[in-house]
């Protein structure tokens, strides 16, 4: 089995402690994993502002980079959904369906695919996790709060095999913290509010750190945490199933 | 050149004006939240929810596939109910239909329950341009109408407002003791001052929340029985309704008033679920059927399933982007996510804000109770905007330069050397140029000594 690591724009440039987590990790479970190395972004800023036809070069150099997995894997739900239900490349249909198939964001994969059962890590620390609402409620990574329906959560499942972890409750369980991509920029006073709010829910539960299963939120969160001189940390989730961070 | 220009409202500016005040700002946010707990709570007391909700998006989904039949079917049944029954093309012939009526009968003293229809079609406004006074007379719309202001929010109207504001005006229009904000006091006092309204009004305007084609009757639901008090009394009734709230059979209405009240508020049923089939004797009732873009809204694929709506609110209770921007920042007599999926069908020069004005969550799409794809569309009507010119321009030249790095690997590098790149990028996407937006509440990120590229290359040696 041949995995194409994914690894979006902003963990790249501002995380790449993420994208070595995500790696590691995924090599400890056997897995023949590769970057391809003339990857750049999945095309999501532009198509989430309206223009999607602009993200066309984008999509073509996503299926160059690619089509010859078995699996794609990225740790961020968002970047994912985007692939899977925008990637388009007229004339080539059939690698855009495998790739649209075969597409997975990092927790899924290794609850759905790899079907991980332990893991060797620790993580003595009182955790908040936020869920990215692209992850939640576009790829089902966790049952969602507005549905009459079963309760489940794979990063939670995932989260529950590191030692000494302690998950705190938050009062709004999946509410959106707010980055919303361009949102960031166009709707900057709504996002900062929601932000806010987002990590007071954290703060007021007694979180010393926040993890989520997108980069793109946890870099919004951060940006507030530091603005407000808060000693609240931000961390991926891939980084505390690699048992690694220090 | 760029069809959006600066004379438009601009949602993003009202938000953050709203925003301003953080105290009304998390007192609005906790208000509408608690709406939406009631919701989840109500919702998980019928282990068929879910089915419930799939239930009336097909009986919905047959309507707008047949609508045509049906309202003949409908138009034919009220007919010989004995209704009058009119039909609108646009607002203004909705507007001139109701005022012959109300001039047919010497004008008199007019009562109006909650009617989202005729705050689409500005009818008080217009009203008021012939002289003619109409009383609203559900509380909450009632308050905004003595402050002279639109509706906030389509089930709960004057939500912004605070008690001490609301005992500010009735102190002034009703009367009641200056600096008195209870709300036992406050709603007292508008019993009284609407009782005297309904006792002496000639004609009663109502809303239509289904109307049945195989009966030709129909539902108005509220809470305060002002509808039924304003009908009861008044020699005139005139229902007004946008031709999408029909519904095949009566029996369809065990789906939808247990989803209605459950979606709003977390009620099982509104107080009043009012039946109205005929005029009782010597009463006149009107029915105005109104399209108003409707049908061209219906001939839009990627659009027409937002005529499903029931008028709930429970997407603007749970909306995030809703709670801290209120609903006077959509522009629009219905806020929130299902007004900005519904205005730019109106007007998208007008409306092209608020497709805009979302993070894509999805929240909205998962409570709605005809499932609605609210957040497709919202993404969806991005598209449209963007291709048919009406973005503004800063963003669509930052948008093009975006495109044209990440579509490069050789210029994404380059740009991206130390971690600059998004952060160039950022301040171009925001309506106007400002100085870097992210920066005003937010630090940046701070650059790493290598991208995730180069300290592969360095430790993964095996590719190239």
């Amino acid at each position: 089995m041949k995995v194409g690591l994914f690894i979006p724009c902003y963990i790249d440039q501002f995380y790449p402690q993420v994208a070595v987590a995500t790696l590691q990790l995924l090599e400890k479970f056997g897995l023949d994993v590769e970057y391809p190395m003339q990857q750049t972004c999945c095309g999501q800023p532009m198509a989430n502002s309206g223009f999607g036809a602009a993200s066309a070069g984008c999509d073509t150099l996503f299926v160059q980079n690619f089509a010859a997995y078995d699996y794609i894997v990225a740790p961020s739900g968002s970047c994912v959904l985007h692939i899977k239900e925008h990637l388009h490349v007229d004339k080539d249909p059939e690698a855009v369906s495998h790739i649209r198939n075969r597409i997975y964001e990092l927790c899924e994969f290794l609850t759905d695919v790899v079907q991980v059962k332990e893991l060797v890590a620790n993580f003595p620390h009182k955790v908040g996790f936020h869920i990215g609402c692209h992850g939640q409620r576009g790829l089902h990574l966790a049952q969602m709060s507005e549905l009459v329906a079963p309760d489940f959560s794979k990063p939670g499942y995932l989260l529950g095999l590191v030692q000494g972890i302690e998950l705190i409750e938050l009062s709004r369980k999946d509410e959106c913290c707010g980055f919303g991509g361009t949102f960031c920029v166009s709707e900057a006073a709504v996002s900062a509010k929601m932000g806010q709010d987002r990590v007071q829910d954290h703060v007021e539960h007694g979180a010393e750190y926040i993890t989520g299963t997108d980069t793109s939120c946890l870099m919004h969160l951060e940006g507030i945490l530091r603005r407000q001189k808060r000693p609240v940390k931000v961390v991926h989730i891939a980084e505390i199933l690699n048992g690694q961070y220090e | 050149m760029s069809k959006a220009h600066n004379s438009v409202p601009d949602h993003a500016e009202a938000a953050a004006k709203f925003l301003q005040d953080q105290e009304r700002a998390n007192w609005h946010d906790k208000a509408l939240w608690f709406n939406r707990q009631k919701r989840d709570v109500s919702a998980n007391l019928i282990p068929d929810w879910e089915l419930l909700r799939e239930t009336a998006s097909q009986i919905k989904d047959n309507v707008l596939a047949n609508l045509d039949e049906y309202l003949v079917q409908f138009e034919q049944n009220a007919l010989q109910n004995g209704i009058h029954v009119h039909w609108a093309a646009d607002a203004a012939e909705h507007n001139e239909i109701v005022l012959q009526i109300i001039q047919e009968h010497g004008v008199g003293k007019l009562v109006k329950s909650k009617s989202m229809l005729t705050e689409e079609c500005h009818l008080n406004e217009f009203l008021a341009t012939q002289g003619i006074d109409i009383i609203d007379t559900d509380l909450g719309e009632r308050i905004v109408q003595l402050a002279k202001e639109p509706p906030s929010h389509i089930v709960l109207p004057s939500i912004h407002k605070r008690k001490e504001e609301v005992g500010e005006l009735f102190h002034q229009h009703l009367g009641t003791e200056k600096g008195a904000s209870d709300p036992a006091y406050l709603t007292e006092a508008a019993r009284v001052h609407l009782r005297e309204k309904f006792l002496t009004a000639d004609i009663a305007i109502t809303g239509v929340n289904f109307a049945i084609a195989e009966t030709g009757g129909f539902v108005v639901c509220t809470n305060e029985g002002n509808a039924d008090m304003g009908v009861h009394l008044a020699k005139v009734h005139i229902a007004c309704m946008g031709i999408e709230k029909i519904i095949p059979k009566a029996e369809h209405l065990g789906v939808f008033l247990r989803l209605l009240a459950r979606s709003a508020t977390g009620q099982p049923i509104t107080t009043y679920s009012s039946h109205f089939h005929r005029p009782r004797a010597g009463q006149e009732m009107h029915l105005v059927l109104v399209d108003n873009g409707r049908s061209a809204h219906l001939g839009r694929k990627d659009f027409y399933n937002s005529l499903k709506c029931i008028r709930c609110g429970a997407c603007i209770n749970t909306c995030p982007v809703y709670r801290r921007s209120g609903g006077h920042s959509y522009h629009y007599a219905i806020s929130g996510p299902i007004g900005a999926i519904l205005a730019p069908n109106r007007d998208m020069r007008e409306y092209a804000d608020l497709p805009f004005a979302s993070t894509l969550c999805g929240s909205c799409s998962n409570v709605c109770p005809v499932k609605i794809d609210i957040h497709n569309q919202l993404y969806q009507w991005r598209q449209v905007l963007a291709a048919e010119d009406y973005v503004p321009k800063t963003k669509k030249d930052g948008i093009q330069v975006m495109a044209k790095v990440l579509s490069s690997p050789t210029l994404y590098r380059v740009a991206g050397k130390s971690g600059r790149l998004m952060m160039r990028l950022l301040p171009g996407l925001a309506n106007n140029k400002a100085l870097n937006p992210w920066a005003r509440q937010r630090e940046m990120p701070q650059p790493p000594k290598e991208t995730f590229r180069d300290w592969y290359k360095k430790n993964r040696p095996k590719d190239e």
